[in-house]
């Protein structure tokens, strides 16, 4: 294995389709936590709700042989934790820091917990089937932009569409409109009858639900197994891109490119045998190239001006 | 990551309403372990069989005793360091990773200088483990300090680094030869902490429940104690009192992630001997929980580090005896914090409504 190797247009199509593919969960989180940002809550939880979403998913789709059923369960399971930090943030007005982090810990704790007791300790884990790709005729075709593009699972193309919805909902509605006013200046949407506690229970919970499906997409379309701490840091690598993103839907899509890709450098290089870097440094690889793109994002400058701030009725 | 939904440090409540504050850790714990008994019912186990398969393997022996001790040593040191830090509302969560390269750091020294009399070769391994857990605290305050950048992400994902870093040490430049197993050699005979005569209990304890009010001493006698309390309930009020921030943002990450550093000196030095890959079951995420259970109080950390350090020496024999895996114990931690965290959010509010 030498570099001429990795320069070949082969090798360098199929990082950047895989790429793609390992942006999908990340991605979903990040969309979820731009939502609930915008609207002033400000969940750390990411990484707890991805695992429990993971393993919610893993065990539907095992149970049912259906993965649409896998990532429903994710879904849930993410409305769940949701609903949960919606209480602490919103009705009890608590440290959302730590209400976060808390959400990391029970999320990871109840996952594993429930993964154990389910289906025990074995050498050879449970797999379930997946998606399978789904070419689109004739895009698919195209020589290099085909493959990079248009041969992925349904999830992957869902995710596009779900960036381009959230966008419109985001900017181009009322809906939007409300989430935006109730994240810069709470006092004043409550003033023209705006639900203030309504929106943000909501986008808590929906966002929540975003990062329940990553998880899921993680273990049901991607992995097709359950492992503790698979979730590996994705959820705060989200929280990372959400800066980086300055809360907007199209950014967020460059950044969980640009971890995804860093992502499958690091699974190419191992499966290659790569010897001339130790694998342990392309591990490191997602999560220093997380941090890069964080400083990029710079300041809080875009950040909701109510971010992480209760709202009280005066 | 302003709220008003402050930690202790910001109220000033009145003496029955304080010793109400300081029952609720002890409530939150009794729920979260009766929620704990619920998961376990519903997962076709008798709480009551499990919870006594845990006592007994926490505090049946003496035995259980010291190990709970021993493992109590870390979260302890890690967690009096972030009560610091987040009385600052400094979010360190970074804290595993700072304990993974101040027990790098510690190995690499002790093996660079084997023949050290224990005379220096304590103090050595003391400085060398606060100095690696120090540098890695260092990096996410000064991206936060001069950057902007939020120290949450930045700690965080710098444990997967630090943790990566001593898996590679350990396979290749550090490994022993001898051995199959990625770990380092064994330490040189004076880098083991002496143990206390007629215990298992090494030095590192005594280290620990020294630097407890030492911590207190530094939180409320001293101008950085003074500093770091108006930092953490009004950052704007600090500014304007003439108190360099950023400067204060490193201060306080050094401490912090020196003595996560220290607990992963105590780890190499006390109880392995050697650098292992897996040197911590997770100590650097259990002490956030640990410090907050503890009120971001030193002494609440002592009693927090240890009730935790039981929790999980217990979880091991509920595992053995009923067969409940030992991720229950995290479920219970987290519980403990969501219920501490509602008491006083529910105090709160009932101050408010009788004025």
């Amino acid at each position: 294995m030498s570099w001429d190797n990795l320069l070949q247009a082969g090798f360098i199509i199929s990082l950047i389709t895989s790429g793609i593919r390992l942006a999908v969960p990340v991605l979903l989180a990040v969309l979820g936590e731009i939502i609930t940002e915008r609207a002033g809550v400000q969940n750390l939880g990411l990484e707890g709700i991805m695992a429990f979403g993971a393993f919610a998913g893993f065990a539907a789709a095992f149970a049912t042989d259906s993965g649409i059923l896998g990532l429903l369960a994710g879904i849930l399971a993410g409305m769940l934790m949701g609903l949960l930090m919606g209480y602490f943030a919103v009705t009890l007005k608590v440290n959302q820091v730590i209400a976060g982090i808390s959400l990391v810990l029970l999320g990871q704790g109840a996952a594993n917990f429930f993964y154990r007791q389910i289906f025990g300790v074995s050498q050879r884990p449970p797999r379930i089937a997946g998606f399978p790709e789904m070419p689109i005729p004739l895009l698919s075709d195209i020589p290099y932009l085909g493959d990079i593009l248009f041969r992925h699972n349904v999830v992957v193309y869902l995710t596009v569409l779900l960036v381009i919805l959230i966008w419109i909902a985001l900017f181009e509605t009322t809906w939007g409109l409300k989430v935006r006013a109730v994240g810069e200046h709470p006092s004043a949407a409550d003033t023209s009858g705006v639900n203030v506690a309504g929106i943000r229970y909501a986008c808590t919970i929906l966002g929540a639900a975003f990062a329940g499906l990553g998880g899921a997409v993680l273990s049901v379309a991607q992995m097709k197994l359950f492992t503790e701490n698979m979730v590996a840091g994705r959820g705060w690598i989200a929280i990372a891109l959400v800066i980086f993103s300055r809360w907007h839907p199209g950014l967020a899509l460059a950044g969980a490119v640009l971890f995804g890709l860093a992502d499958a450098l690091q699974f190419r290089f191992q499966a290659l045998g790569f010897e001339a870097v130790p694998y342990e440094f392309l591990l490191m690889l997602p999560y220093i190239l997380t941090i890069i793109v964080l400083l990029a994002g710079g300041r809080r400058g875009a950040a909701p001006a109510a971010l992480g701030t209760p709202y009280e009725k005066e | 990551m302003t709220d008003r939904a402050a930690l202790p440090s910001a109220h000033r409540p009145s003496p029955a309403m304080s010793v109400l504050l300081k029952g609720a850790p002890v409530l939150a714990v009794i729920l979260a372990l009766l929620l704990g008994a619920l998961i376990i019912a519903a997962v076709g186990v008798s709480p009551l069989a499990a919870y006594q398969s845990m006592v007994k393997g926490a505090f049946g022996s003496p035995r259980a005793l010291t190990q709970a001790g021993l493992r109590a040593v870390p979260l302890l040191l890690i967690s009096l360091g972030l009560t610091l830090a987040f009385r600052s509302r400094i979010w360190n969560i970074g804290a595993e990773g700072q304990l993974y390269m101040g027990a790098w750091v510690a190995a690499l020294f002790a093996l660079s200088f084997p023949n050290l009399p224990p005379a220096l070769m304590l103090p050595g391994l003391l400085l060398a483990g606060f100095a690696g857990g120090a540098l890695w605290g260092l990096v996410p305050a000064l991206l936060r300090a001069y950057l902007g950048a939020n120290e949450i992400v930045t700690s965080l994902l710098l444990n997967y680094v630090a943790i990566f870093w001593v898996s590679y040490q350990v396979r290749l430049p550090m490994k022993d030869p001898t051995s199959f197993l990625p770990q380092s050699a064994v330490l040189p005979a004076p880098a083991s902490l002496p143990v206390l005569p007629g215990t298992r209990l090494h030095i590192g304890v005594i280290l620990a429940l020294v630097l407890v009010p030492l911590i207190a001493f530094i939180l409320w006698k001293t101008p950085l104690g003074y500093r770091l309390r108006v930092v953490g309930s009004n950052p704007d009020a600090a500014r304007f009192a003439g108190i360099d921030v950023p400067r204060h943002i490193i201060i306080v990450m050094v401490i912090s992630g020196g003595l996560a550093g220290v607990a992963g000196m105590i780890e190499v030095a006390g109880v392995h001997h050697r650098l292992i890959q897996d040197i911590s079951p997770g100590y650097g995420f259990t002490a956030i929980v640990v410090a907050l259970l503890g009120q971001l109080n030193p002494f609440g950390a002592l009693l927090a580090s240890y009730f935790f350090a039981s929790l999980v020496i217990g979880a091991d024999s509920m595992q053995r005896v009923v067969g409940l895996p030992v991720a229950l114990t995290e479920v219970i931690q987290a519980l403990v914090v969501l219920f501490v965290l509602a008491s006083e959010a529910f105090r709160r509010h009932r101050s408010r409504v009788m004025g």
